[in-house]
């Protein structure tokens, strides 16, 4: 399956990366020569075969509902690009 | 006394330390002097933690005027992967987008190291966020092979690799994906472990894809390897794949010999066109040295592997753009200063601070998960890597461990295959089905071609790491492998 320039404009929205005009030209073919590889995965019959998430046999862990201590206020902001009254700062959304 | 820290070991530095030849104040000062003197060469690291060295130091010095029992690691010089979280240094997974991020709490990993008496010395250079097998990757340059400075150390932690080999650190720790720790292990011709999944806490490590990362250390010796791994394999309440199994003594069984071992050679992995034929030849060798020392050798076809890449290149990505969406500009890493909105924030700070590599991840994984797409890729792989783990359940009930070369080749030139993703992939071939499967694998140096290190993959079922050490106890003393690349030599 190739990806066409209009696609990867549409998964970088997903992903929200603002790339320049003249990357999404370079990442399609980046892409498409990856997913040439890819492709001959797509291609197996596996009807019937049950996917596997996690290779080691996992359950729900769940703790005693008991406060704990956690990460302090400060220190949850010390690495904020933008902070005001404690809290994150962010733009308007939309506009 | 003189302290050339690429010839002290784990155990000769608790003797030196016990002993008091030297103190760990002058083993702290010895790895950075030694810094100094080769890393505008190496460039292993991406920052130093002198002052966190120093209280570690101290700490152990005490230990010593009181005549008290020291922690296993006491006084070992040990650098961590700049992935991992430690308080007091700054965790930018070599990326421009965490440049200036400080850790406001400790990967458990690291902890556990640091409480069991090492000191840590510094951050270690990577592949953005994991992304590479070279260490080109990094927003900070290359990382430099010790063997040979034009050559990679291998990647993503050839930071890690870099720093043991060269004699910077005596122990490290990596993560691994997909080979990130046991490639640049072979490339630098250091013992490099990816246990079982779920052995070692992952958190605190900047998560690339959660199902199949896992830390691990890189040490000289196997012996190292053992006495760091029964530091690090814990129970630990944060992180919910966490495996309690109880503590377990690695080192206990190294030396029991591999008489009735079964050894499986991966023979279609073996005969893979892109593989050194000399490459090949010394894990043959290596083999035969374990016949001689009476395993049983047989081979094994593990045919499912061959869509181990493909599969690995739908997971991998999927995972990482997920984990890579919290990387947004507000509570953490980059901004851009003039956002119009917040999807403006998002979108241009997000490109600005991610690297090429990244982009192509988040790229490739958000279009593999995107409507339409999912069941054609990652539902695929999802079946692909049930098929694989089959084929490892059928060769391990006839064989104890597997064998394979860990990379195809041996280090290659800075720039040789940067701007070929795909040939670069190719680098993982052997380590990445370990990662599907989830099983323990460590790569130990067998032996040199043209005068650069070979690893032997050495792979067991779950939790099996005490037998896959055993094994490679036995290859590494074999092999006659003396690890002492030629930067280590000159300045010795």
């Amino acid at each position: 399956m190739a990806i066409s320039e209009e696609q990867v404009r549409h998964v970088a929205m997903l992903a929200r990366l603002g790339l320049a005009d003249d990357q999404f030209a370079a990442l399609g073919v980046e892409l498409n020569d990856i997913l040439v590889q890819i492709d001959r995965i797509s291609a197996l019959d596996l009807t019937g075969v049950e996917p596997t998430a996690h290779a080691v046999a996992v359950t729900n862990v769940t703790r005693a509902d008991v406060v704990r201590p956690c990460l302090s206020h400060e220190d949850a902001l010390l690495n904020a690009p933008e902070q005001q009254d404690g809290a994150f700062l962010i733009p308007t959304f939309g506009s | 006394m003189a302290i050339d820290l690429t010839t002290l070991s784990v155990r000769s530095i608790r003797e030196g330390l016990t002993s008091r030849d030297f103190s760990a104040a002058e083993l702290a000062d010895a790895a950075f002097e030694r810094i100094e003197k080769v890393d505008t060469q190496v460039h292993a690291f991406n920052s130093l933690s002198r002052d966190l060295a120093t209280t570690a130091a101290a700490r152990i010095d005490a230990l010593v005027a009181e005549g008290a029992e020291l922690p296993p690691l006491a006084g070992v010089p040990t650098a961590f992967k700049d992935n991992m979280n430690l308080v007091g240094t700054r965790t930018t997974c070599s990326s421009k987008i965490l440049e200036s991020y400080e850790s406001v709490y400790d990967c458990t990993a690291v902890r556990l190291m640091i409480d069991a008496g090492a000191l840590p010395i510094g951050k270690c250079n990577m592949d953005e966020f994991a992304f590479g097998s070279s260490t080109e990757n990094s927003a900070f340059g290359p990382t430099h092979n010790p063997w040979d400075l034009e050559r990679v150390p291998g990647g993503s932690s050839g930071g890690s690799a870099a720093a043991v080999a060269a004699g910077e650190a005596v122990l490290s720790l990596g993560s691994d994906t997909g080979g990130s720790i046991r490639q640049p292990g072979a490339l630098t011709g250091t013992v490099a472990m990816k246990p079982t999944y779920g052995r070692v806490s992952r958190y605190g490590v900047v998560a690339f894809a959660s199902s199949l990362d896992q830390i691990g250390p890189f040490s000289k010796t196997v012996e190292e390897c053992a006495e760091a791994m029964n530091v690090i394999c814990a129970h630990d309440v944060m992180d919910a794949t966490s495996v309690d199994r109880g503590a377990e003594d690695f080192t206990a069984h190294l030396r029991d010999g591999v008489k009735g071992l079964r050894v499986g050679i991966v023979r279609d992995l073996l005969d893979l066109e892109g593989c050194d034929p000399k490459v090949r030849e010394r894990v043959l060798e290596s083999v035969e040295s374990l016949a001689n020392l009476g395993a049983e050798v047989g081979e094994v076809n593990l045919p499912s592997t061959q869509y181990g890449l493909p599969a690995y290149y739908i997971i991998g990505p999927a995972e990482a753009s997920s984990n890579l969406a919290r990387f947004d500009g507000i509570r953490y890493g980059h901004r851009v200063k003039d956002a119009e909105d917040v999807i403006d924030l998002y979108m241009r700070s997000r490109a600005e601070g991610f690297g090429p590599e990244s982009i192509r991840r988040i790229m490739l994984g958000t279009y593999a998960l995107s409507a339409g797409y999912y069941d054609a890729y990652y539902g695929q792989a999802q079946k692909v890597r049930t098929l694989i783990i089959r084929d490892f359940e059928r060769a391990f009930a006839d064989f104890d461990v597997l064998v394979t070369p860990t990379s195809p080749t041996t280090a290659f030139k800075i720039g040789e295959k940067a701007a070929d993703p795909v040939a670069m992939y190719l680098s993982d071939v052997y380590t990445i089905p370990v990662n599907l499967a989830g099983i323990p694998a460590v790569s130990v140096p067998c032996g040199t071609v043209d005068g650069l290190p070979v690893g032997l993959q050495i792979m067991g079922t779950h939790f099996s790491e005490a037998t896959v050490l055993r094994a490679g106890h036995a290859v590494e003393a074999a092999s006659g492998f003396v690890p002492v690349p030629p930067l280590v030599a000159t300045l010795s």
